[in-house]
């Protein structure tokens, strides 16, 4: 019930922000501003969680068995590599937002 | 404000002033196809010298680029094995010329021609190209059998997804490389505008590393998907 209450609160608010957002072309470039800043965060927000326990295991696999820290290292790297392309992915979209936006 | 800001890239500057301009006044030749001439000219200078005159005591530039070649060589060997060799050559080029190409980006005046979506789209559907290439060559028809699965039934469904995430390949990777490499640049030129100098040496260190492990991450995914190619379907 309370889920469902602040679901419909947020769809409401984020309606009016629409609203207002394209009313005037200030407020819509504050309003990609700020989609493009927070979208941005919020993807090096978990690819950071994400990359600490690629790193943290890779840590602990190498103190356990220091022989294999070759092999450790080569596979945490393309771990790595795949999980920064997330947030990769959210800063392409940010810079499209910015600077290629096809819908101002 | 920011939108005055430009950069100035010496190259297209030069061929401005000799005329090769637009009607608008912008250059002839894209900015990332002449960065990445830049550094085709360097590496065919560096090739040229460094094996113009081989001794068996390897020393000044042919010791750098023995080293580089040998260390790239026993990894791909190492990770491959004796197939590696076949399509080596192809790998280290990638890898020299991806490391170059991101390098020129530090270099005040020049830009990384891997800055551009076209160039690393361009790479990386030449991988994708490739491994496939290598792929069908090796395993004729049955090469099809890589993407259906272990189960016989569910082959048309995995059929569609693998086919899906073979291409979803060559985004990540160009986009992967791309988005590293500009937002560096991005990052250079905001921290420029705060704190010139002071700031962007030391950050200067950590983005020459960086740039070492984004193009060793391209080729080695390039080399992961051979490796994936080359091997039986199972």
């Amino acid at each position: 019930m309370r889920k469902g209450f602040l679901s419909v609160l947020a769809t409401v608010a984020l309606l009016t922000v629409a609203s207002t957002a394209f009313a005037a072309d200030a407020s819509v470039i504050a309003t990609i501003s700020w989609a493009a800043a927070l979208g941005m965060a919020i993807a090096a927000a978990g690819c950071g969680i994400a990359q600490g326990l690629a790193v943290k295991a890779a840590c602990e696999g190498t103190a356990r068995n220091p022989e294999a820290s070759g092999k450790i290292t080569v596979t945490m790297l393309i771990g790595l590599a795949l999980i920064e392309s997330l947030a990769i992915y959210a800063l392409v979209v940010s810079l499209i937002l910015l600077f290629a936006n096809p819908f101002v | 404000m920011a939108a005055d800001l430009h950069p100035i890239f010496l190259v297209e500057e030069a061929l401005k002033a000799i005329g090769l301009t637009t009607a608008d006044g912008h250059c002839l030749i894209p900015g990332n196809v002449l960065h990445s001439w830049v550094v085709m000219a360097v590496l065919i200078f560096l090739a040229v010298k460094a094996t113009k005159n081989i001794t068996l005591v390897p020393k000044g530039l042919q010791n750098f680029f023995e080293t580089l070649i040998e260390g790239l060589e026993n990894f791909v060997v190492a990770n491959m094995g004796e197939d590696g060799r076949k399509v080596f050559p192809v790998l280290a080029t990638l890898f020299i010329y991806i490391l170059f190409s991101n390098y020129e980006g530090l270099i005040p005046g020049l830009d990384a021609p891997t800055a551009n979506i076209n160039t690393t789209l361009s790479m990386a559907v030449f991988a994708f190209v490739y491994y496939q290439y290598w792929g069908f060559k090796l395993h004729g028809i049955s090469y099809f059998k890589h993407f259906a699965g272990p189960v016989a039934w569910l082959a048309p469904l995995i059929f569609v997804i693998e086919v899906i995430g073979h291409f979803a390949r060559m985004l990540s990777l160009s986009l992967r490389l791309f988005g590293n490499i500009k937002g560096e640049e991005i990052v250079l030129v905001l921290l420029f505008i705060l704190a010139p100098i002071v700031s962007t040496v030391p950050i200067y260190f950590l983005f020459m590393m960086l740039k070492v492990v984004q193009a060793f991450v391209f080729f080695m995914l390039t080399m992961l998907y051979l490796k994936g190619a080359f091997e039986e379907a199972h």
